[in-house]
């Protein structure tokens, strides 16, 4: 693999590059899953639950299918088979079977010829309820395991139990200076994509029998399963072309209902079918943050050193499993990626509820736990009477290390990163010296480069690429991959024209289409630039071998002093000594036939072999630090935010106009969730969303929108194509830290908790005067019965990343599995105590 | 649903064009269904997000909150009418430049508000910049490279032969 093998040099790689799809983009062109419109197309419309929890105990369709331009009436019965992102979790219907569990649940499908008509005929469907006893939250949920929201579950209605232990923490804060305890909440919020999700349904009947999707995702390999699965056709004859997804942040990646729904209904009606959802139903799919209780305790050296640490965390997952699985692993996973913790043991606990479903928004899992862990170091940092910069940089994880949960760090650029802001931001002269009202707030975190397990345990690549190079000089990538709108189509051109010497603009890019391209697993996890960037390298360069081995016959050179570069094939001792690129195509071809090439990427075992060790592993991991200015409001509780300062390890950057846009929107996405984005629910037994609109749903307009200084720090990764590493997700994690930090600076409160809203910086400053403790967050974290630990050594403790049974009888997990996806789950001895 | 169609004449993009739609349909509806302009788009059909922005007789308004039946014999403008003769606005090319546009799917109602601002303010301030575009939403930029977007459009159009400042698209070094 040529990843990083010429650090210098680059043509195309590091510069700023107008995006392949910018043109498409800036004049309306790009046609995005809503802009399709089909001859003879119907409308389908979706009945969505009222009641949060209920049986159903009969749905009456007779009405609605004979009303006029009503062309089909689904329901549960007629697709019974389940389906759900994660193996674990096959816990969907694409209408509800039996039973609702959330508001907005689909229970009935109407295709019409009109959206009008669909809508009617929705409100002609009769269905009767028997309403049960709800969830309103993961709290409730653990305190009670009856009525059951589901029949699996690893306790009650605690969908899923984790507990790992690597080494002996006890041991680790015995052996400290200090020891600190504390608790955080972490509100769940939506990704709020701008685009509703929309899908558009073609059958060709018998005999081609074949199905076609047009649908905004992020995740077209996943769909395409599903659909095979549910509608119980070869996956050969179902095509899934993703369309450009117009935002997606996670929201977008799990198999949904409405998609099997127009597949059913075009199935039944040889009719194109479309559905777009509303923007109130896009909040009931949800899928997004999982609102978190967190419990951390950490003992430190004098120096700051930690000598052990301990978190649990309590999601409520909603109604189904989604991703959830991996999401509570990912509470834990990588808590020990930035600061050294030789001793590490976590809990983590996701319950059921019926509240609609959460999964993977942008950092998947660690935006949480990342709030919970800068905020005690913040706290720590001041026991100590340390600088929190200084703490953090004295103990950082040493690049090429493995971590105490056996995850193997890479480069590690959060040095350069947090000298950075610091400097920028001018800390030393600001931090605890501002006036009253006024704070400055850092935090650091990491993230995933993508997951290094795929969610379908196998052999096979993650990513796999095609090239094809045209006689007339250009060439065209195929890929899998899915873009929406972090410019994936445009790193796999800028990677093969790197390679191929060629621009950009010429190489046509076909990503996200089940029949043209080959498998890519789709835009999560921040995987896409590293795993088809090496895939794409890898296609490239045999390309530009068979080229090269015949221009130098036709120009009697070795091969190897063959270059290529601007749109030319030349003898590189000899640079006027060349042909064009479409030329030495021509001469590839006449000899060898149709020059076409493969490349694919599969990341390099983990070593980590315990059971749950499938979250976390991943070929690189990105870096970031932030420092965050405030202005706090002591008579109201305002916070405005004027200015971050962000620096972000990427690597190395494959289109530097890109990575600025990745960055600058985490830290806006970011802003969003420390100041104002929440999604509540009236908790009244109906839990009902409060605020299923964009007016009421806050989220940062340009007037709340602060301005962000960024830093890019390059620190080229052997295992990133060219070096890179991640930059969409990771910059988002350290602002709601940074924010609450500076929140304290300012005004001397404490806001566990995010959201950090006018309320509750209020109520901290009134605890404050009346002598209080200067604090707003949680205050108890419940018994759990959790499982026997796994018991996995540190790399240090002599172990080889398996578990290890230390007591008699304890589950010593099993070797090998360490997919959550596919693993049974640590439920030994499961259940719940009740406080 | 069985209303009669209703038909209107409207300058649209600078043609003059005849349209004839179910009565109760919004402009979004019409652009886009009708007129099968699709580079309208739509984040809510309850005129809170600003992704439907069209202009009307050069003014931004939210097409999903317009009847299609209002726009008779006004100019409308969408962003298909932006470029001219194969060449982008000045305000399309600096989206594009500085990588502003990333789903593109709020970029035609952006772009669309930013020329109603420069139309009346050649040389906004951001805070100008950032009033304009306060009823647009953006889920992907953070609106930094939207505001960077509109002030090089701005200056290029006012004749400037301006260039994007390298921590704009490199970071501060």
């Amino acid at each position: 693999m040529a990843s990083g093998k010429k650090p210098t040099g680059f043509r195309v790689v590091g510069k700023a590059h107008r995006k392949v799809d910018a043109t498409a983009k800036v004049t309306g062109v790009t046609r995005f899953a809503d802009d399709l419109f089909l001859p003879r197309m119907l409308f389908a419309k979706l009945l969505r639950s009222p009641h949060p929890h209920a049986r159903i105990v009969s749905i009456d369709t007779s009405k609605a299918a004979g009303l006029p331009g009503v062309k089909a009436v689904l329901v549960g019965k007629d697709l019974p088979i389940p389906f759900g992102i994660l193996p674990v979790s096959q816990d969907e219907h694409a209408l509800a079977l039996d039973k609702v569990r959330f508001v907005g649940d689909p229970v009935a499908a109407v295709a019409a010829t009109t959206e009008e008509a669909a809508t009617e005929a929705l409100d002609l469907i009769a269905v009767e309820y028997e309403v049960l006893r709800a969830f309103p939250d993961a709290l409730d949920a653990v305190e009670h395991p009856e009525p059951a929201i589901h029949d699996y579950a690893d306790a009650g209605n605690i969908h899923k139990l984790i507990h790992l232990e690597f080494g002996d923490v006890d041991a680790g804060l015995a052996e400290a200076d200090v020891v600190r305890e504390d608790l955080f909440f972490f509100e769940g919020n939506t990704h709020l994509p701008m685009e509703q999700h929309a899908a558009v349904a073609d059958w060709s009947p018998p005999p081609d029998g074949k199905l076609t999707l047009w649908s905004a995702t992020q995740t077209p390999h996943y769909v395409h399963r599903a659909l095979a699965k549910v509608l119980e056709l070869p996956a050969a004859r179902i095509r899934v072309i993703a369309c450009p997804n117009g935002g997606a942040f996670g929201g977008k990646s799990d198999p949904f209902s409405h998609e099997i729904v127009v597949a059913k209904l075009a199935m039944m009606t040889g009719r194109p079918v479309k559905i777009t959802l509303t923007r109130e139903e896009v909040f009931y799919c949800h899928r997004g943050r999982h609102p978190t209780l967190m419990w951390v305790k950490t003992g430190v050296k004098k120096d700051g050193a930690i000598t052990g640490m301990h978190f649990k965390s309590l999601l409520d997952g909603g109604g189904y499993g989604s991703y959830g699985v991996a999401s509570t692993y990912y509470t834990g996973a990588l808590q020990t990626v930035t600061y050294h913790v030789p001793r590490y043991k976590f809990q983590g606990a996701r319950a059921f509820t019926n509240n609609p479903p959460c999964g993977p928004k942008r950092g998947h899992g660690t935006p949480q736990p990342r709030f919970a862990l800068e905020v005690h170091l913040d706290k720590i940092a001041e026991q100590l009477g340390m600088d929190p910069a200084e703490l953090r940089l004295k103990h950082l994880v040493p690049p090429n290390s493995l971590t105490a949960n056996w995850l193997r760090i890479g480069t590690m650029g959060l040095g350069p990163c947090i000298e950075k802001v610091v400097r920028g931001s001018g800390w030393k002269q600001k931090f605890k010296q501002l006036p009253y009202g006024k704070g400055i707030g850092l935090a650091c975190s990491s993230y995933i480069t993508g997951a290094g397990l795929p969610i379908y345990w196998n052999a096979m690549p993650h990513s796999g690429v095609q090239l094809k190079c045209d006689r007339g000089g250009g060439v065209t990538v195929f890929c899998g991959s899915t873009e929406i709108g972090q410019g994936s189509d445009s790193i796999l051109a800028t990677i093969v024209a790197e390679v191929l010497g060629l621009h950009p603009f010429d190489v046509a890019v076909v990503t996200g289409d089940t029949d043209l391209t080959p498998v890519d697993l789709g835009s999560y996890s921040s995987r896409v630039t590293l795993m088809t960037g090496n895939a794409a390298i890898q296609a490239a360069e045999r390309a530009r071998d068979v080229i090269a081995l015949h221009a130098a016959k036709k120009l009697e050179t070795p091969s190897e002093r063959i270059a290529f570069a601007e749109g030319r094939v030349f003898d590189v001792q000899e640079p006027a000594r060349g042909l064009t690129f479409a030329e030495a195509v021509q001469l590839a071809e006449a000899a060898e036939g149709t020059v076409g090439t493969v490349g694919s990427y599969t990341p390099a075992p983990s070593a980590a072999k315990y059971r749950g060790s499938g979250v976390g592993p991943s070929p690189a991991y990105s870096y970031s630090a932030c420092v965050a200015e405030v202005d706090v409001d002591p008579a109201t509780g305002i916070v405005r935010v004027p200015k971050i300062w962000i620096a972000h390890d990427v690597g190395r950057a494959i289109n530097a106009a890109t990575v600025m846009g990745q960055i600058e929107g985490s830290v806006y996405m970011g802003l969003g969730e420390a100041l104002m984005e929440e999604m509540a629910y009236r908790g009244n037994r109906n839990v009902v969303h409060k605020i299923p609109s964009l007016l009421e749903y806050k989220s940062p307009t340009t007037l709340e929108m602060c301005d962000v200084v960024t830093y890019v720090v390059e620190d080229p990764d052997p295992n990133g194509p060219f070096g890179a590493k991640e930059c969409g997700q990771g910059p988002l994690l350290p602002v709601p830290p940074a924010v609450a930090n500076a929140v304290y600076d300012a005004v001397g409160v404490r806001i566990d908790e995010v959201p950090i809203t006018p309320e509750k910086v209020f109520k901290a400053l009134r605890r404050k005067e009346k002598g209080e403790a200067p604090r707003f967050g949680p205050a108890a974290f419940p018994d759990i019965a959790w499982p026997e630990p796994t018991r996995v050594p540190p790399p240090w403790e002599g172990g080889d990343g398996r578990a290890v049974a230390l007591t008699p009888g304890a589950s010593p997990g099993s070797p090998g599995t360490g997919i959550p996806g596919l693993a049974p789950g640590v439920s030994s001895a499961p259940g719940v105590s009740r406080r | 649903m069985a209303d009669a169609k209703a038909k209107i004449a409207l300058e649209l993009n600078g043609e003059p064009v005849e349209v004839a739609f179910a009565p109760h349909k919004t402009l979004l509806e019409v652009l886009r269904e009708d007129l099968g302009l699709t580079g309208t788009k739509h984040g809510c059909e309850l005129g809170e997000c600003g992704t439907c922005t069209v202009l009307v007789d050069g003014t931004p308004v939210l097409s999903c909150l317009v009847l299609g039946l209002a726009c008779a014999g006004h100019r409308v403008k969408t962003v298909e009418g932006m470029a001219e003769r194969g060449t982008l606005h000045p305000l399309q090319e600096a989206f594009a430049e500085l990588a502003a546009a990333q789903c593109g799917y709020c970029t035609p109602a952006f772009l669309l508000a930013a020329e109603a601002l420069l139309a009346t303010d050649p040389s906004p301030t951001r805070d100008d910049i950032k009033q304009a575009l306060s009823g647009n939403l953006c889920r992907c930029t953070g609106y930094i490279k939207i505001y960077e977007a509109v002030e090089l459009a701005a200056a290029r159009m006012r004749g400037e032969d301006a260039k994007p400042a390298p921590e704009t698209l490199y970071g501060v070094r």
